[in-house]
């Protein structure tokens, strides 16, 4: 959909290897058991590595409970079990780290023109950008990078904000409207500005977003908080089974008067085994690659949170221009007047619009030529000037010079051409303001043609709606996601337009009033509402919609107002970020699936092998026909930890997401995780086991 | 043999044809709607209000409701454990059977009062009738609409939006105990005089040769005790005692009012959550997993011990021989009946027998044992099944709600930590129990001190009183002696914690849910009616009861059955 972010995802492979490299040290960094507090179920497995290397020391003092060999094994493997998963996390977090990186490159030591009133030619003091408060008012010049975010209060410049977007072509940045906002680590390449600073050092749009990507702020977000306790209850579950089970072997083995008790060894891997240590060793990489996703699509997420949301909007407001039609409206039709030859009217239309360079103006000249064959004319050869469009007369055209007066040709809107022909003694057909209606009531623009005195007919513009936009309503409608349309139309024209994109409702003659009440009203509702906005005026609606995604383009106050900030000032990007919400919630709940199926698998290799001295009937459990107790336990523990491995890279991607209602979806992932789950670590414990058998490491 | 599929599907039949007319009426109770009752029971409701000095339309929060149904139930405790002390000075005790001991009396208290209804006593010889009638009967109604009416605040919470309150203990307990257990145990009671269960207050009957026959108001209680999903038999032998459970005909309806009144609460679920769909999906989820553990203990029960064939015995079923693992069962049931009773009684939390589980195929009688250890969501105690398997419902949806991407939600409420952790500790609690009871059982002198039987059956005697105490099912495997200071103090404790360490969680779980606003459904959220959704709460009730007991249950019937082979 966008091309930009797929190719700025492409630029960063999943396994790079300098991020590998860093990843790769940095897991042994995590081993810190403050850092692994965080977590409680790998945690758990620290304490277990910690506690089974113990054993082992004990082992080699010949006091152990089992060949120091076997320990040594067990002990390893866990230690690798929690290396995996804080390599996991290292890994999602180098990807943003690197970003950081080039990001901090664009915060340089910049020096910093401050002036002391807003007048350009004021007193000016040179100072480090590091510098600067709240309020201070900078000069910036061609050439000057711009020192911190703020404000344009003068002037009118072209600036390459590259840095911050990625993006190289230039944008204007002006006093005034919603183009005024201007980001500190940008480049000013042309003409001046005057900017008033609107962050105080390390709160800049830049510092915030640095620190985003990093994850320096990261916390956990509700989701995720529900998931660790589920998870935490679980291996609260399975620390009572297994330790219960010292007891219970103890009995058992009195009472069958045969084998041994199960050793810690054997308990401790038992229950890493058990606990969900594949989300558990995953979650936190999942979150923050669901972060790194966004980033990768030009989005800045102010936190974890407001992506989680996105995956629950159940309402998207769309702005009409731009999202839902191409900017530009077009040409279709040319309605005369009753007693006008069509072809008068399409050339008085083709005259009017010769010199009008707007996309309106060249559509009509393309549909005159398609529908009626007329050539471009060249303006000098007939003597004619041109008349543009203002504000004051709402027409533009062309005067014809010619013998005995000027014929003047104009288009414009009903009214204005309208007083135009009246003024020149004609009048304005009934029928040709019945064809005005027509036009509006079908969503499109009606622009009336007037030769002199005569009104000719309409020109019907048309919104353009996307192509292909349609289709994605109606996935987003398979998704459960309801599209409502904000436009500044008339209902009628806001309806027409609707319709033929398919929107399920629409919102005309929008104020930032009525979009604010519409999003409470929403809300209220239950719903969860995302939208995007620019302007300052936006600022309220933003401020209240659960997912607000502010355009790099717009004003500042619309940027403070949102939870999201789309550096590609990219209206569809929305449909994007619900994906990728969804696609966070998703990974989480199918590797949850995954990691608690495969403990089926894990208690055939391990029970039977625990207990076959006691009671040799239980080796009936062995399914797997695992080789020995020894190498079915470590079997089972390698699995357990390498499965971490193999999953990073899904962790980091995502489940991939599919537009399709929620049921199917539950089928395809419980196919895929759940079912996989059961049956995968049947097959990979065995081939460790063979594997073991192959290197003689088992007796 | 193919009588005893026959008979299990003739069950199966009756069960889910009753529970929806059934479960209809309770829903339109439950709601506080008319009934057709109305005009000859609203006088007895009205009339109790004004006794106990109640408003009828005076909410309470969950903590509020939480207290209400808590003290109800340490006041009968209260009342049944100085009924026992006292029964000696007091009246209606005809062969003068004096107070019990202080450990007994405080396990039977504990016991009646959870809806457990395990006796580590027979009723016959410690039991006056004064405090079967008036303590432990009044128990079995009070525990039983205690249960429903904790299920109706859950279901309330789940209703309400932005609400602080659910609903008044008092009128749910009242309305639960007028207008559905009353009627239907008084029916129920009819039909098994009918039968020939007694209902006397007689002195026991000496015969000409030298038999004691116990007698006493049978029929009362049995009803109660079947319906309430209690358990506890008049007499010790349970509905094994012919005064008991009379005929075929008393067994087999017996057995089906076992899980009457849960099935139908799933009915009325659906009823009280606006949405059948929701009720029947929960319904299929249970009969599935009940259809399933049917199946296989009627299987090993019919065919008999593997042992006992090498051994020559006949054991295949013919006009003269009722066939099948005859040890420890009423002959006059036979092998199938007996397997389904032992099935239903510990799908819900009844645990009433009438042969002896310890006596079951080792396959047998894992059937019971592991279905109280799910937790008894397979429908369950009445309240406490279809409240506990919600619990497994929000485990079901947060996971499956993951996987389609959204925040999960239940019936337009979202599930977040706070849900989470409720759920989690409603399950936990009473397998933590369960496996820490059994765990200190086996290493201590007290414990396996009493255990009749050597090797796995021995450590399976000791992991089932656990489970059957911590689930409040009350059912007895057998063969182990508990009533000693050491099982009767920590099965009760286990009682306590199984009763108390859910419906607490339940309730804050509730009043949680009420605070939270409805969220409307959409093509995105995940459907909670589909068969879908029914495959994944039996997936989530399999896994945590495999994956918590598969190592113990390795060691005792396991080991047992494979030896076996």
């Amino acid at each position: 959909m966008t091309s930009h972010s797929r190719q700025t995802a492409e630029a960063r492979p999943l396994l790079e290897p300098a991020i590998v490299k860093r990843a790769a040290g940095d897991a042994f960094r995590k081993l810190n058991p403050v850092h692994q507090l965080r977590n409680p179920v790998m945690f758990t497995v620290w304490i277990c590595s910690a506690f089974t290397t113990a054993l082992w020391v004990e082992a080699l003092a010949g006091k152990g409970e089992a060949r120091p060999g076997f320990i040594l094994a067990i002990a390893l493997w866990l230690w690798f079990t929690v290396l995996f998963a804080n390599f996991a996390e290292a890994m999602a977090e180098g990807r943003g780290k690197a970003q950081a990186d080039s990001l901090r490159r664009a915060k340089k030591d910049i020096t910093a023109k401050k002036l002391a009133s807003t007048d350009r030619a004021s007193a000016r003091d040179l100072l480090p950008a590091s510098m600067l408060r709240l309020g201070d008012l900078v000069l910036v010049e061609a050439g000057d990078t711009i020192p911190g975010d703020g404000e344009v209060i003068e002037g009118i410049a072209s600036v390459n904000e590259s840095a911050i977007t990625g993006e190289s072509a230039p944008v204007i940045r002006e006093s005034g409207g919603d183009r005024s906002a201007v980001t500190g680590g940008t480049l000013v390449l042309s003409d001046w500005i005057v900017v008033r600073i609107s962050a105080n050092p390390g709160e800049s749009f830049l510092d915030r977003m640095i620190a985003m990507v990093e994850g320096a702020k990261r916390q956990k977000t509700p989701n995720e908080i529900a998931l660790d306790i589920l998870l935490a209850g679980l291996t609260i579950i399975f620390l009572l089974a297994t330790a219960t089970l010292l007891p219970f072997s103890l009995f058992s083995v009195k009472a069958a008067g045969q084998g041994t008790p199960i050793t810690l060894t054997v308990l401790v891997a038992l229950l890493v085994c058990l606990i969900p240590t594949t989300i558990g060793g995953l979650l936190s990489a999942i979150g923050i690659a669901g972060m790194d996703r966004m980033i990768q699509a030009n989005v800045i997420a102010t936190s974890g949170r407001a992506v989680e949301a996105a995956g629950d909007v159940d309402v998207l407001l769309l702005d009409k221009t731009g999202t839902i039609t191409l900017g530009n409206r077009e040409a279709v039709a040319f309605l005369p007047a009753g007693g006008v030859n069509i072809k008068d009217l399409a050339d008085a239309a083709q005259l009017s619009s010769l010199a009008d360079e707007t996309p309106e103006g060249r559509s009509i000249v393309v549909l005159a030529k398609a529908q009626h064959g007329l050539r471009e004319r060249d303006l000098h050869a007939l003597d004619a000037h041109f008349v543009p469009f203002t504000a004051q007369t709402r027409m533009s055209g062309v005067n014809i010079l010619r013998e005995g007066g000027s014929r003047e040709v104009r288009k414009g809107a009903a009214a204005s051409i309208e007083d135009f022909v009246k003024a020149r003694g004609g009048c304005f057909p009934e029928d040709l303001r019945r064809t005005v209606d027509q036009v509006a009531m079908a969503g499109g623009t009606p622009l009336v043609v007037a030769d002199g005195a005569q009104a000719l007919g309409v020109i019907h513009l048309k919104d353009i709606v996307k192509g292909g936009i349609k289709e994605r309503f109606g996935e987003l409608r398979g998704m459960g996601i309801k599209t409502v349309m904000i436009t500044g139309d008339n209902p009628l024209t806001a309806a027409a337009i609707a319709a033929e994109a398919g929107v399920d409702d629409f919102l005309a003659q929008a104020t930032p009033e009525a979009k604010l009440k519409l999003i409470r009203e929403y809300q209220a509702g239950g719903r969860l509402v995302a939208m995007t906005g620019d302007g300052t005026n936006d600022a309220p609606a933003l401020a209240q919609a659960d997912v607000a995604v502010a355009m790099n383009s717009g004003t500042q106050a619309a940027k403070e107002a949102g939870n999201m900030v789309d550096l590609d000032s990219n209206p569809t990007k929305l449909i994007e970020i619900v994906e990728i919400g969804k696609q966070l919630l998703m990974t989480r709940g199918s590797l949850t699936t995954f990691s608690i199926a495969n403990d089926v698998a894990k208690y055939f290799a391990i029970l039977p092998a625990a207990f076959v001295a006691t009671y040799p009937a239980l080796g009936a459990l062995n399914v797997m026909g695992l080789h020995s107790p020894e190498s079915a336990i470590l079997s089972a523990v390698i699995f357990n930890a390498l499965i971490i491995v193999v999953l990073i890279p899904l962790a980091l991607r995502g489940v991939k997401y599919r537009p399709m209602g929620a049921a199917a979806l539950l089928q395809r992932n419980l196919l895929v995780y759940g079912l996989g789950g059961l049956v995968v670590p049947f097959a990979g414990i065995k081939l460790i086991d063979l594997i073991l058998v192959a290197l003689r490491f088992t007796v | 043999m193919t009588h005893a599929w026959l008979q299990n599907l003739m069950y199966l039949a009756l069960l889910l044809g009753l529970a929806f007319p059934l479960g209809t009426y309770m829903g339109k109770v439950l709601d506080g709607e008319r009934t057709f009752l109305q005009p000859v029971l609203g006088p007895l409701e009205r009339g109790l209000y004004r006794l106990m000095g109640i408003r009828g339309d005076e909410e309470m929060g969950w903590a509020a409701y939480g207290w209400v149904i808590t003290l109800l139930k340490l006041l009968g405790f209260a009342a049944v454990f100085l009924l026992m002390k006292a029964q000696g000075r007091l009246p209606l005790n005809p062969e003068h059977l004096p107070g019990t001991v202080t450990d007994l009396a405080f396990n039977t208290a504990v016991s009646f009062m959870t809806n457990t209804n395990w006796q580590a006593y027979g009723g016959e010889s410690t039991m006056s009738y004064l405090t079967q009638m008036l303590g432990l009967t009044v128990q079995n109604f009070l525990s039983a609409a205690t249960g429903i009416a904790v299920l109706t605040a859950l279901v309330r919470g789940l209703m309400r939006r932005n609400a602080e309150t659910l609903g008044n203990a008092f009128v749910d307990v009242t309305r639960a105990t007028v207008y559905i257990l009353l009627p239907l145990s008084l029916v129920f009671a009819l039909f098994l005089v009918s039968q020939g269960v007694i209902q006397n207050l007689s002195a026991y009957v000496h015969t000409a040769s030298g038999q004691v026959l116990a007698m006493g108001p049978a029929a009362s209680q049995v009803a109660i005790k079947m319906l309430g999903t209690n358990g506890g038999g008049f007499f010790g032998a349970n509905a094994a005692h012919p005064f008991e459970n009379s005929t075929p005909l008393s067994n087999f309806i017996q057995t089906l009012s076992i899980l009457l009144i849960p099935a139908g609460l799933v009915v009325s679920f659906g009823r009280m959550v606006k949405d059948a769909r929701q009720g029947r999906a929960i319904l299929a989820a249970m009969s599935v997993i009940f259809v399933a553990a049917l199946a296989v203990c009627t299987h090993f029960e019919v065919s008999g011990n593997p042992a006992l064939a090498r051994a020559g015995a006949d054991q295949i079923a013919t006009a003269t021989n009722a066939g099948g693992n005859l040890e420890g069962k009423e002959l006059r049931f036979g092998a199938g009946p007996s397997a389904l009773w032992a099935t239903a009684t510990t799908a819900a939390s009844n645990g009433s027998v009438n042969a002896m589980h310890d006596s079951f195929t080792p396959m047998g009688g894992l059937v019971p044992l592991w279905l109280i250890q799910l937790g008894e969501v397979v429908f369950g105690g009445v309240g406490s099944g279809l409240y506990g398997m919600l619990m497994f419902v929000f485990v079901g949806v947060f996971i499956g709600g993951l996987m389609v991407g959204r925040t999960p939600e239940y019936l337009g409420k979202k599930v977040e930590a706070f849900e989470m952790k409720m759920a989690s500790l409603a399950i936990l609690i009473p397998c933590a129990a369960v496996l820490l009871g059994a765990a200190v059982s086996v290493v201590s002198t007290a414990g396996v001190a009493t255990v009749s039987n050597p090797g796995p059956h021995g450590f399976t005697q000791i992991l089932y009183a656990w489970s059957s105490a911590a689930n409040n099912n009350g059912s007895a495997f057998g063969g182990l002696g508990v009533n000693t200071p050491f099982y009767n103090a920590g099965l009760a404790v286990a009682m306590l914690l199984g009763r108390f360490g859910v419906i607490w969680p339940v309730l804050a779980l509730a009043g949680a849910l009420a605070r939270k606003k409805h969220t409307p459904g959409s093509a995105g959220t995940l459907p909670t009616h589909t068969p879908l959704f029914v495959g994944v709460l039996v997936g989530a009730v399999l896994l945590v009861g495999a994956l918590t007991f598969l190592p113990s249950l390795a060691l005792g019937p396991i080991a047992e059955h494979l030896a076996l082979r």
